[in-house]
């Protein structure tokens, strides 16, 4: 399985059933596919849909119903519309659950850069500090490394999209909590290291008594 | 009163140098006719609000919407909370030949109804803690930091409804609402692209989002 499909069915395993859900573009969006049935999440999406559905299939594509990155979409009975500022009073009233973003840098104690690198990239924060900010949970799921480059650091040195914001860290070596002691590795992936994880994580690392391995 | 004129004299209303607000997101509500026309006639120095700034080019299916204000250089000054989509807006930004300031999306959204509602500016702890702060007034409301964020409010709106009434009564499809109704109520002159005109109660009172009192003028989108 590749590592980004294994980080989305380990995070659909934090959507429970009655969330309300804001799914971040890229990795994040994959987590839809490996929701379990019996658990009725429902997905908002930010340009203006709460009950969000899976992808357009090819041929039945309406350019009038469209995610946050402009793709076509479907929605799901019971979905509705609304406008930008009812869109981001849902996320910043605290009445969603749970985003799910990717990230730069994570920092220890849950700062999250995932907006800009100055001179190089400068995407824009479009909705992300609203999301990280008004949402309960915050999950980055996210490919443990950039290049080998540790992207789970003790402070981060990008520009802030948030401060101490992060509640969960998922990547495919292992599963994280940011507590109010640091930064707790609660899972691990099989054939994973303790080690492995030191030497790929450039922040202390609390191990939990419980640490499990990742099941998904 | 007769609202409905040409896309030319829509075009028209939006001067040089003046400050426009385009529905819209990545594409998907925003009124192409306007946009393209407003190029043909070569409008300077806008500073633009919008949530995005579209595509490079016109695709199969994703039509260019605001880049193409872009690319062709009407815009000095673009506030907007995401370009990623659009690289060169990044170039123009990079070398200075436009002003770019990006902001907050839900900010932008409640800046945009703050200025429409006569509200002096708004609350938010988004962007707390990062350079989004630098430079704004914080204030601390029952314990809680929270930055001022001012109203956002422009000369012309440019808005895409899918069913318009000869008032000017808008009722929007799917996605294609977001900043539109925001947006009709912060600008002192609103302009709406319409997908379809109808006459007067063919639109359910239930149905109307935006009313036709923020309406100045309407454009049938379908005469190219």
């Amino acid at each position: 399985m590749n590592p980004k499909e294994f980080i989305a069915r380990r995070a659909a395993k934090e959507l429970l059933d009655g969330n309300v859900v804001n799914l971040g573009i890229g990795l994040p969006t994959m987590i839809a596919d490996y929701v379990d049935k019996n658990q009725d999440v429902t997905f908002q999406s930010e340009n203006g849909i709460m009950g969000l559905g899976k992808k357009a299939e090819p041929g039945e594509e309406d350019y009038e119903l469209t995610n946050a990155g402009g793709q076509p979409v479907t929605i799901r009975p019971g979905a509705m519309f609304f406008d930008s500022a009812t869109s981001f009073g849902i996320i910043r009233g605290g009445h969603v659950d749970v985003t799910v973003l990717g990230a730069l840098e994570v920092s220890q104690n849950g700062d999250i850069a995932n907006w800009k690198i100055p001179g190089k990239m400068v995407p824009g924060m479009g909705g992300a500090m609203d999301l990280i900010s008004g949402a309960k949970r915050v999950i980055v799921a996210m490919i443990h490394t950039q290049k080998g480059a540790p992207k789970i650091k003790r402070e981060c040195n990008l520009p802030l999209t948030a401060a101490g914001k992060v509640t969960d860290i998922i990547t495919e070596m292992a599963v994280f909590k940011i507590t109010d002691r640091g930064l707790v590795m609660t899972e691990i992936a099989p054939d994973t290291t303790i080690e492995d994880v030191k030497n790929a994580t450039d922040a202390d690392l609390i191990v939990s008594k419980n640490l499990s391995v990742i099941k998904i | 009163m007769n609202k409905i004129i040409s896309a030319e004299k829509a075009a028209d209303l939006v001067k040089d140098g003046d400050t426009v607000m385009i529905g819209g997101f990545m594409s998907c509500g925003a009124p192409h006719l306007l946009i393209d026309k407003i190029h043909k006639k070569n409008v300077k120095n806008l500073t633009v609000i919008s949530n995005d700034t579209g595509f490079a080019e016109d695709t199969e299916h994703n039509k260019a919407g605001i880049g193409k204000l872009i690319v062709n250089k009407h815009i000095a000054h673009m506030i907007t909370s995401h370009i990623g989509t659009n690289k060169e807006t990044g170039r123009q930004m990079n070398s200075g030949e436009t002003k770019v300031s990006l902001i907050p999306q839900g900010t932008m959204a409640e800046q945009i109804r703050a200025a429409g509602c006569g509200l002096g500016g708004i609350l938010t702890q988004t962007g707390l803690k990062t350079e989004v702060e630098e430079g704004k007034e914080k204030l601390v409301i029952d314990g809680k930091e929270y930055l001022l964020e001012k109203p956002l409010k422009g000369d012309v709106a440019l808005l895409k409804g899918a069913v318009v009434d000869k008032k000017g009564n808008i009722f929007y499809s799917k996605t294609g609402r977001n900043f539109n109704p925001l947006m009709a109520m912060a600008c002192k002159t609103v302009i709406v692209e319409a997908d379809r005109i109808v006459e007067v109660g063919e639109i359910d009172p239930d149905s109307v989002v935006t009313s036709h009192i923020f309406i100045d003028y309407i454009v049938d989108g379908r005469i190219r």
